[in-house]
């Protein structure tokens, strides 16, 4: 795993990139490469974080432009080959503009921009993305999003559901998700989005440590 | 080559709430006006574009519509179109 690089999207527009970048490189030793999102050569990455922030400005919807960036249209093959991809806020909302992730993220129901500190529970561990060592099942991440209330319709919902598609939910639902949902992965697993930033929870000195494990599960098998 | 105007009106579907219509008709009943029983925001995009006659260009908008214009997990489109 020496040679394991995670490659950090960067659109015009994202702001999570190097709060990405410092979590891996600083608190888990994971080296990291940052892929300008009109590279479409995903060979050197190991495993790839699209990050938060608002991607071409939020325009038409969020992640609406992102998703055809030459980057996201290379993305397939990768996803296909079982790499992980981890969407955060803003990613999240790439994956599900781009057909990776079912479902969409629409404006929070209060219509606030809410940042704070949310309790999530663990719902699955598919993909690895939350086994953590001593089996916590409640953790608690930052949210800070306008636009985070996660919609399906109810065919989707009940396919989430019944294939353990769904990975976080919130304690006390922020925002208006549809079953409280904070964080989905694909069927295979390989590929998460969450609202929550697990980065922005890496350390003691910034409030807390419950976003390691989600981030150092991307060199895990 | 034929020119057309096109607008094109993307609306949140029925099942998706709209809090912010719901906030706009909550500051209309404010504003005193009387009966208003629903609100709901949308978009409206006007495309001026070339074309070999309309059905070409409806198909370009068609494909416009369907995969960038509207998220259709969420939202319904429509268009009206005008020969220049």
């Amino acid at each position: 795993m020496d040679n394991f690089t995670v490659g950090i999207v960067v659109f015009p527009g994202s702001n999570c990139d190097r709060d990405v970048s410092w979590a891996l490189e600083g608190c888990l030793d994971i080296r990291t490469k940052y892929l300008w999102h009109e590279s479409s050569d995903l060979s050197d990455v190991d495993a790839i974080v699209l990050p938060g922030g608002f991607s071409y400005g939020d325009y038409l919807r969020c992640g609406a432009i992102a998703r055809f960036s030459p980057l996201i249209n290379a993305l397939d093959e990768f996803v296909k080959s079982g790499k992980k991809v981890l969407g955060i806020c803003n990613g999240f909302q790439i994956l599900t503009e781009s057909g990776f992730l079912p479902g969409a993220l629409v404006a929070n129901k209060n219509l606030n921009f809410i940042c704070d500190d949310v309790e999530l529970d663990i719902v699955s561990s598919k993909g690895g993305w939350f086994n953590n060592v001593d089996e916590k099942q409640t953790i608690k991440l930052p949210i800070a999003h306008g636009e985070g209330r996660y919609h399906c319709d109810s065919d989707t919902l009940k396919k989430l559901i019944d294939n353990e598609l769904i990975a976080l939910r919130y304690k006390n639902n922020p925002n208006g998700s549809s079953f409280d949902i904070a964080g989905i992965t694909n069927e295979k697993g390989n590929v998460l989005g969450l609202m929550p930033h697990p980065e922005r929870a890496c350390d003691e000195t910034i409030g807390g440590t419950d976003g390691l494990f989600t981030l150092k599960s991307l060199i895990l098998k | 080559m034929d020119q057309f105007a096109v607008k094109v009106f993307v609306r949140l579907r029925p099942s998706v709430l709209d809090p912010a219509g719901e906030a706009t008709k909550s500051a209309s009943i404010k504003l005193g006006a009387e009966g208003i029983k629903s609100l709901r925001i949308g978009k409206m995009i006007e495309v001026k574009i070339e074309g070999n006659g309309e059905n070409e260009v409806r198909e370009k908008i068609d494909l416009l519509c369907d995969r960038l214009f509207a998220n259709t997990v969420i939202e319904d489109y429509e268009y009206s179109l005008e020969k220049l």
